[in-house]
């Protein structure tokens, strides 16, 4: 018998074929290609039975040990549930089934503040579920720990991980540390000096203006609005100086800003100037009847104005005249206005009558005037009574500025407001101010939310045109109300003036509501420590 | 049976689903709004009645007593199987919220669909019993025909690789996939589906990417010798021949004597052409130390009958099938109800794991992996290639981890369940690299499935 070919021989001769390149006599008298499709069996089998393992890479560093608590058997099951359910596949009509995505954002504030540790295997969905919605990466972060950060290191797609996490307080110097504080502060990048400012400011305010002062001088502009905005945390009278330098600042810009925090501070020079520009153009006109507001825009936009961050030029369409009043109003201490206009209290201010058409421009100035200064009871006063019929219409004040003031109030008294806006005004206006509203919504808001939604079931129109107040009812809704939802889950007798099947689709999403409700309180229920196995 | 034993998790729930949108519909399903009048009863049925966009509600009724693996029954449209209301009902019932009670009162339409089953199984039992083997002659004849032809698909085979082998295969990247396409249809016709998935294979190689004139060499010789095998089978043993047989897809059945033992699931995965789900099931003896693979085939768009569990142990019969190096088998009768296995199967080194598909390739020459457990593997990437290693924690030694299996999302559930820490590895290990199914971390005995 002769030698055996080589496996490259054998491989040669097959890409080239037998009739081109032949193979050695085969002395069993087979044809070439029988012969040399024998021998590669041979070879091939010889091949696989000898394969040995290789040798292996570099070992990745062990992650470091997750001390949190496990999750519960069960919240560990409705995890891989909420996460089996990818938002994209099966458009299309929703039905009475809950929306499984929605619920992630819900399901992890609760597990974060139990302080659970993921279960490993779930960091990859995690990781995914975050790349996605960028809304969801700082709590699925937070849940999916160390791992996550140690797991974002080896692909690539999860790059996004590590991004969040550079900001974190963590690295930079403590402010014992002043020497590291310093080098940090002189040769950081932009985003280091930036997060270490604000690190800084919320541990000692003035130790973060003192750094920022050292350097001011040789900033770039750009960079000293940066550093300029993160100021506004812990503002206090001390920064005064340091702001009213700034006021005669190169930069537009920064001199704007450097006005607007210094308005907010209502014992500041610039507050006792703007307050006094502005009293000279709103007085009370006692020649009529009744009392009225009259307004007296200024005449001119001098030079201590400009520098007080007032913009000379108004934006095309607007007359500069009320352009400058709306400025000084907005930057001038409210409690200017009860002294300068009888002694009035904020809600008479508002009721009275305002001369020329002012009112629109007048109210629309207090209206930022409370927002930027978090005056309540102005806030109160300016948003009036959620069910005067004026509040539902085109009115002085608009939706965006009224859910703006609803922020200056308190949690319960913005949800008070807004149930009594709803009960007067119906669903159609709410979306925007429902935003505002802390979570989960309160009783009364709750209530008047569903009260509003029967009420457009029984005026016989489609579910849809509610779809948007549907979806954060699934989300906000107290799972408490559940109960109050069943009289409304059956389908009712079709009228004959209401929409065809709108009764059965009305059905339908109070189903899907009161689902998704009783979904999240069982999702709550699975997450507590010592609940249902 | 008790209640207890059935019982399943969600995730064990979510295996029966027959696709993705199912899976993601079963699991909207599973809370308790839509259902009302659900229950459970002694035997292992579950039933319910669940709202819809009807006026109707869907009766929805399942039977899990069937050894061979649940029955489902729901009076939706659906074909589906099980429909998106089945997987609910067992979701919220595994969810063990209290929304499914036990209870004795069966409603009439559960109990008349369950009583009907039950009456069905019997029949069949005894019709098994009374033996099948109508006319042993005609059987001979039609198994004797059917040999012809695939001895003849086999004759003409060889004749299409010595001519491959002629032209070179260099011209079989030019000639594409319609070549073979056309010769597995042949194959079909000549009733060896073995060889007709083989030749199938083949086409796709030349698209495969560097070092396919090798592999197309290996894969072209092992159907030769395969073509060779049946062509000489009066020649070689009996056990390779059965080998032979089961590697042409020719029938054959469990004629293994069955083996008591308590049969822990591993792993559980799917794979789906066009017409046929086929349903990989490996378990191992607890006592015997083997490992067999269960096999379940499901139509297009319908979900495989058995489903098992990962994680189960089975007090049950197994029987082999017939062929050398075969470890394929099939269920036979269960003693208990299955409960949570205590512990993981014993594992192996990466170099013993290697050194046993080498040992099983004697018996088989054909086989493409064995079921292995590595013990104390850490997973370790490449630098640059985008691969992953399991290496040994103890050694410098590694194994390849498979190209599918690079793609999937399993590699990032193994490597995140790692986190660089050495765990057990369940998967197949042969040619082509290793193919992790579950994996157990440092500690707990608790499977996470990997595929």
């Amino acid at each position: 018998m002769t030698t055996a070919p080589t496996w490259d021989g054998l491989l040669t001769t097959a890409l080239l074929g037998t009739d081109r390149r032949a193979l050695p006599a085969d002395p069993a008298g087979r044809e070439a290609p029988a012969a040399l499709l024998d021998a590669a069996a041979v070879a091939a089998v010889q091949r696989r039975a000898g394969l040995r393992p290789g040798r292996a890479g570099t070992r990745p560093e062990p992650a470091p040990a997750d001390t949190r608590p496990t999750l519960p058997p069960a919240a560990a099951h409705r995890l891989t549930l909420l996460l089996a359910d990818r938002p994209g596949g099966g458009g299309g009509r929703r039905g009475s089934t809950p929306d499984l995505t929605e619920l992630l954002p819900q399901w992890l504030a609760v597990a974060n503040a139990h302080g659970y540790a993921a279960p490993p295997q779930s960091v990859p969905a995690l990781l995914d579920a975050a790349r996605a919605r960028t809304d969801l990466r700082p709590a699925a972060l937070e849940f999916a720990g160390a791992r996550a950060l140690w797991l974002a290191r080896l692909n690539p797609d999860w790059r996004f991980a590590q991004r969040s996490a550079s900001g974190n307080a963590s690295a930079l110097p403590g402010t014992e540390d002043e020497e590291g504080v310093r080098r940090l502060w002189r040769e950081g990048l932009f985003a280091e000096r930036v997060a270490l400012l604000t690190a800084l400011r919320a541990r000692t305010p003035a130790d973060a203006r003192e750094l920022l002062a050292e350097t001011w001088t040789q900033e770039r502009a750009e960079d000293r609005l940066m550093f300029l905005d993160s100021l506004r945390a812990g503002l206090s009278a001390d920064d005064e100086p340091f702001l009213e330098q700034a006021l005669g600042d190169r930069s537009r810009n920064v001199r704007a800003t450097a006005a607007e925090l210094l308005s907010t501070l209502p014992c500041s020079a610039l507050a006792a100037r703007m307050a006094q520009r502005a009293a000279t153009c709103v007085a009370l006109d006692h020649t009529g009847s009744t009392a009225a507001i009259v307004v007296e825009a200024p005449a001119a936009c001098d030079p201590e104005m400009e520098r007080d961050g007032v913009t000379a030029r108004p934006p095309a369409g607007r007359g500069e005249r009320s352009w400058w009043l709306g400025q000084l109003v907005e930057a001038a201490p409210l409690e200017t206005w009860p002294d300068r206009l009888g002694g009035r209290t904020p809600e008479q201010i508002v009721a009275l009558p305002v001369t020329d058409d002012w009112q629109g421009e007048l109210h629309a100035a207090w209206c930022r005037a409370a927002v930027r200064q978090r005056d309540a009871r102005w806030a109160r006063a300016l948003l009036g009574s959620p069910s005067a019929p004026e509040a539902g219409g085109p009115g002085a004040v608009s939706l965006a500025d009224r859910a703006k003031l609803l922020a200056a109030l308190e949690a319960d008294e913005r949800a008070a407001w807004v149930a009594g806006f709803i009960a007067g005004h119906g669903l159609s206006e709410a979306f925007q101010l429902l935003g505002v509203c802390a979570l989960p919504w309160t009783a009364p808001l709750g209530r008047a939310v569903v009260d509003a939604l029967d009420i457009a079931r029984e005026a016989g129109s489609y579910p849809w045109s509610f779809s948007g107040v549907m979806g954060l009812a699934e989300r906000c809704l107290d799972p408490a109300e559940t109960a109050r939802l069943d009289s409304l889950l059956a389908v009712p007798d079709e009228r004959e003036d209401a929409s065809p099947g709108a009764g059965g689709y009305w059905a339908e999403a109070f189903q899907r509501l009161a689902t998704t409700l009783r979904l999240r309180a069982a999702m709550v229920r699975e997450l507590a420590p010592d609940g249902p196995a | 049976m008790t209640q207890q034993g059935v019982r399943r998790t969600a995730e064990q729930v979510l295996d029966l689903a027959p696709d993705a949108s199912s899976r993601k519909a079963g699991s909207k399903l599973g809370v308790a709004g839509p259902w009302s009048g659900a229950g459970s009863g002694r035997e292992g049925a579950v039933w319910g009645l669940c709202k819809g966009s009807g006026s109707k509600p869907y009766q929805t009724v399942v039977d899990l007593s069937d050894p061979a693996g649940p029955a489902y029954k729901c009076s939706c449209p659906s074909r589906k199987f099980p429909c998106k209301h089945a997987l609910g009902l067992l979701l919220l019932w595994a969810g063990d919220e209290g929304e499914v009670p036990e209870s004795e009162a069966v409603p009439d339409w559960a109990e008349q669909w369950l009583a009907g089953r039950r009456g069905r199984a019997e029949t069949r039992k005894t019709q098994t019993a009374a033996g099948s083997a109508a006319d042993p002659e005609a059987a001979r004849k039609r198994a004797e025909r059917r040999d012809q032809r695939v001895t003849a698909g086999a004759t003409e085979l060889e004749r299409r690789l010595a001519d491959l082998l002629r032209d070179g295969l260099a011209s079989a990247e030019r000639a594409g996939y319609g070549l073979w396409e056309e010769t597995a249809a042949r194959m079909v016709d000549a009733q060896a589906p073995g060889l007709a998935s083989r030749v199938r294979e083949l086409g796709a190689i030349p698209a495969s990417g560097t070092g396919w004139p090798a592999r197309l060499l290996e894969e072209c010789a092992l159907l030769h010798l395969l073509d060779q095998g049946w062509l000489h089978r009066d020649l070689l043993p009996d056990a390779l021949t059965a080998t032979v047989r089961t590697r042409l897809g020719l029938p054959t059945s469990a004629d293994g004597p069955p083996v008591r033992d308590h049969w822990q699931v591993l792993a559980q995965y799917d794979t789906a052409d066009a017409k046929l789900t086929t349903r990989r099931i490996w378990v191992h003896g607890a006592d015997s130390g083997r490992t067999r693979l269960l096999l379940s085939f499901g139509a297009a768009g319908r979900a495989p009958e058995l489903s098992l569990p990962v994680g189960l142990s089975l007090d049950a019969d197994l029987s082999d099938y017939p062929g050398a190096g075969q470890i394929r088998a099939t269920l036979g009768e269960r003693h208990a109800p299955a409960a949570p296995a205590a512990s993981r199967p014993p594992g192996t080194t990466t170099v013993r794991a290697l050194t046993s598909y080498g040992e099983a390739l004697r018996e088989d020459p054909w086989l493409d992996s064995v079921p292995v457990t590595l013990d104390a593997v850490i997973p370790v990437p490449e630098d640059t290639s985008g691969s992953w290693h399991l290496a040994d924690a103890e050694s410098d030694t590694a194994l390849p981890l498979t190209r599918s299996f690079l793609a999937r999302p399993g590699l990032w559930r193994l490597v995140a369940l790692a986190g660089g820490a050495p765990l057990t590895v369940f998967g197949e290990c042969g040619h082509r690299g290793f193919t992790p199914l579950t994996a157990w971390a440092e500690g707990t005995a608790a499977p996470v499935s990997l595929c």
